[in-house]
């Protein structure tokens, strides 16, 4: 193996900045699972698909000769009341059920979410062209595309208004209330069935926004939403839940993570070097966690 | 209940079975019907190309049976065709065939779409002798397996881009080049890799990248920066419909300069289209071409068939049509030299085979692949707006000149 990227040290800062841009998209659709994993104990596997759909929206809005980037307004608008509808229709049957039941729902509903996106937009793979053209840093050698930075910028705003939000709203308060102790802010008078409500409305909502960001970055597809709830799964268990900045960090330290293992290792261990990454680190909490309880002891 | 009605039921039921098997034995000709089975992806992932499969198999049926069938001993019979819903999925199409030629008693099938699911299916037809014709499984592996009732229409997978390397060197005034190439990690898209590697070979060329694309790729900045820095003298990449998307879009966005760039799934991927002027100058592989200048009695040439088929079905055919169609014909014309319904006699006819169609020309190898057609490649060409496919290679079908080297992207509008 050559190492490719020690010959030619630029391109560690293509890897770089290629990997953070890529990583603040993750960590956006991996905040909205922390969220409602934090409040309702529920690991949504449909997350992926929530954030396809998101895209499908933009795509939508592209094909009608808007231009995709107002896909980041509409489509968390209307990924809201879907989030909102579907906690209504399903999530809330099994909320405060044993985590393996709600794993097997979440799961049905992203097959039919996959079906259905499939049925409707069909099974070719698509993108929206934003046409924003790319900056180019020094000399030509390191390329950002012009619609990577854009969607790392909404990202990080739209992770700034949630945070606000979260701290100052009285909704913000009633769910982070829910998710320190859900009996006794019961008690204390907060509508949990609502807070519910809108906590999976709002991650279906940041999906829609992430999904959006993807139909002009990326590609999609009906059925790849799975790498989508893989990674942010990922980077919840790495960063805990409830903690943006932790997300955010682990995040964008996943994006790097990655680009460089596909320089290093090459491209064909990229997803592997990722499974790799979350085993050690699993391990080594565990390893962290026995210590503590021997302490205790 | 009663003892008698029991036995009624018994007796009724019976009867049932008795009449179902006999109707499914004699099903492979039925009247004057000879029912073929294919197990089509009309769901799930495939179902775009699955559907491009379906129409391409039925416009040859309405065609060959209003042009008055096919002639066996004397008498004329009509093709009919039983399809089930495979979902994209290789175990159900396995079970599919298995119901296929068990339960509905056929004996003669077509191929699915996707190497993936011909391979899922061909034990199956090899186990009961069942020939089986198919159209959209291009692997290499389904040729070395000695398989002896399956018979493919289309070039296998290791000839898609072995042209474009030869392009390549022949531009380079027949000296070596250096060769970046990236491949998704599945049968198909190794196979063409396969191909890519003993193109090298021959021609002394050199591979200075070679990465494997996980199956979940969106993402090829990585590949692209190391292209970007290696410079090499013609880009490879083939993953499917996803994987062409990508790379257009990110070669574009990261303003890589290669002279050439070479693909597959150009026109599944409606590259032109999606990506419009971004997507010029790429090299596409492809089975068929509508002006490429081949004929039969039935469609014509490539071109009559294509409008015949936008009449039809309201869009322009892509390949995988205009080879699910050939197998029909292939079909027609082993049952006529066959002049029986026996499937081993049908088998021997087939391999015989040596016909044109307005797909091209079919002659069987030993392995049961199609080795009378080359590959063809087309580049994408823009004017104005609006983006064409035109062929280029080989030069006894281009209808433009192959344009090269790829102009660079601070050269372009």
């Amino acid at each position: 193996m050559d190492f490719l990227i020690f010959k030619a040290p630029i391109l560690m800062v293509q890897a770089s900045l290629d990997g953070i841009l890529l990583g603040i998209l993750f960590a956006l659709i991996a905040y909205g699972m922390a969220l409602q994993w934090g409040v309702m104990n529920i690991i949504n596997i449909a997350q992926g698909d929530l954030v396809i759909l998101g895209g499908y929206i933009a795509y939508t809005m592209y094909l009608a000769g808007i231009h995709p980037a107002w896909g980041v307004i509409v489509s968390p608008i209307i990924m809201f009341f879907v989030g909102w509808a579907l906690y209504k229709l399903v999530i809330n049957k099994v909320v405060d059920r044993d985590l393996f039941i709600s794993i097997l729902a979440t799961f049905g509903i992203a097959i039919i979410f996959q079906q259905l996106m499939n049925f409707i937009f069909g099974a070719d793979v698509v993108v929206a062209q934003s046409e924003y053209g790319t900056t180019m840093l020094f000399d030509n050698s390191v390329t950002l595309p012009n619609s990577k930075i854009f969607s790392a910028v909404v990202s990080i705003l739209y992770a700034i208004a949630l945070v606000i939000y979260m701290k100052k709203s009285r909704l913000g308060r009633a769910i982070r209330a829910t998710a320190q102790n859900a009996r006794a802010a019961k008690i204390l008078g907060v509508d949990t069935e609502k807070v519910y409500a809108a906590t999976f409305g709002i991650n279906a909502a940041l999906c829609g926004i992430a999904g959006a960001l993807i139909a002009i970055t990326l590609t999609l597809h009906p059925y790849v939403g799975l790498p989508y709830t893989v990674r942010s799964f990922m980077i919840v268990i790495v960063a805990g839940l409830g903690n943006l900045p932790a997300v955010a960090i682990s995040g964008m330290g996943l994006g790097l993570f990655e680009e460089f293992a596909d320089y290093i290792l090459g491209t064909e261990f990229r997803i592997g070097a990722v499974f790799m990454l979350l085993v050690f680190i699993l391990v080594y909490r565990r390893f962290k966690l026995s210590k503590k309880r021997e302490y205790l002891k | 209940m009663n003892k008698l009605t029991k036995l009624f039921i018994t007796f009724i039921s019976a009867i049932t079975l008795m009449l179902s098997s006999m109707s499914s034995s004699f099903a492979k000709v039925d009247g004057e019907y000879i029912v073929l089975g294919a197990a089509i992806s009309l769901t799930g992932k495939y179902s775009s190309n699955g559907v491009h499969t379906q129409n391409g198999y039925n416009l040859a049926v309405d065609r060959i049976n209003k042009m008055g069938g096919v002639e066996v001993q004397g008498k004329k019979y009509k093709f009919e065709i039983i399809y089930y819903d495979d979902e994209s999925n290789p175990k159900r199409a396995a079970q599919l065939a298995e119901r296929l030629i068990n339960q509905d008693g056929v004996k003669y099938m077509l191929g699915p779409y996707s190497s993936g699911l011909t391979k899922a299916i061909a034990p199956v037809t090899e186990k009961y002798k069942i020939p089986m014709v198919e159209a959209n499984g291009a692997s290499r592996s389904l040729f070395t397996k000695g398989y002896k009732y399956l018979f493919a229409v289309l070039s296998p997978a290791n000839q898609y881009l072995e042209v474009a390397i030869d392009l390549a060197v022949e531009k380079n005034g027949g000296k070596p080049v250096k060769i970046a190439q990236a491949f998704e990690q599945d049968a198909f898209s190794q196979d063409v890799r396969l191909g890519i590697l003993d193109a090298a070979k021959r021609t002394g060329s050199e591979i200075i990248i070679d990465d494997k694309l996980p199956k979940e790729l969106n993402d090829m900045a990585a590949t692209l920066a190391k292209v970007k820095a290696t410079k090499p003298d013609v880009l490879v990449v083939s993953g499917h419909t996803k994987g062409a998307l990508t790379a257009i879009r990110q070669i574009a966005e990261m303003k890589v300069d290669v002279p050439m760039l070479a693909m597959t799934h150009c026109d599944a991927a409606k590259l032109s289209k999606q990506h419009g002027k971004k997507s010029e100058y790429a090299l596409c592989a492809s089975q068929w071409h509508k002006n490429l200048s081949y004929k039969d009695k039935f469609f014509g040439t490539g071109k009559k068939y294509d409008k015949d088929f936008k009449k039809e079905f309201g869009y322009a055919p892509p390949y995988q049509s205009a080879e699910s169609s050939a197998a029909l014909l292939v079909f027609k014309d082993a049952f006529e030299r066959a002049n029986s319904f026996d499937g081993d006699k049908v088998r021997d006819a087939l391999k015989t085979t040596e016909m044109q169609t307005f797909y091209g020309n079919i002659k069987f190898g030993p392995g049961g692949q199609n080795t009378a057609k080359p590959m063809i490649l087309f580049q994408v060409r823009c004017k104005g707006d609006t983006c064409e496919n035109k062929v280029v290679a080989p030069t006894k079908w281009a209808s433009d000149k192959f344009y090269h080297p790829i102009p660079k992207w601070s050269e372009r509008s």
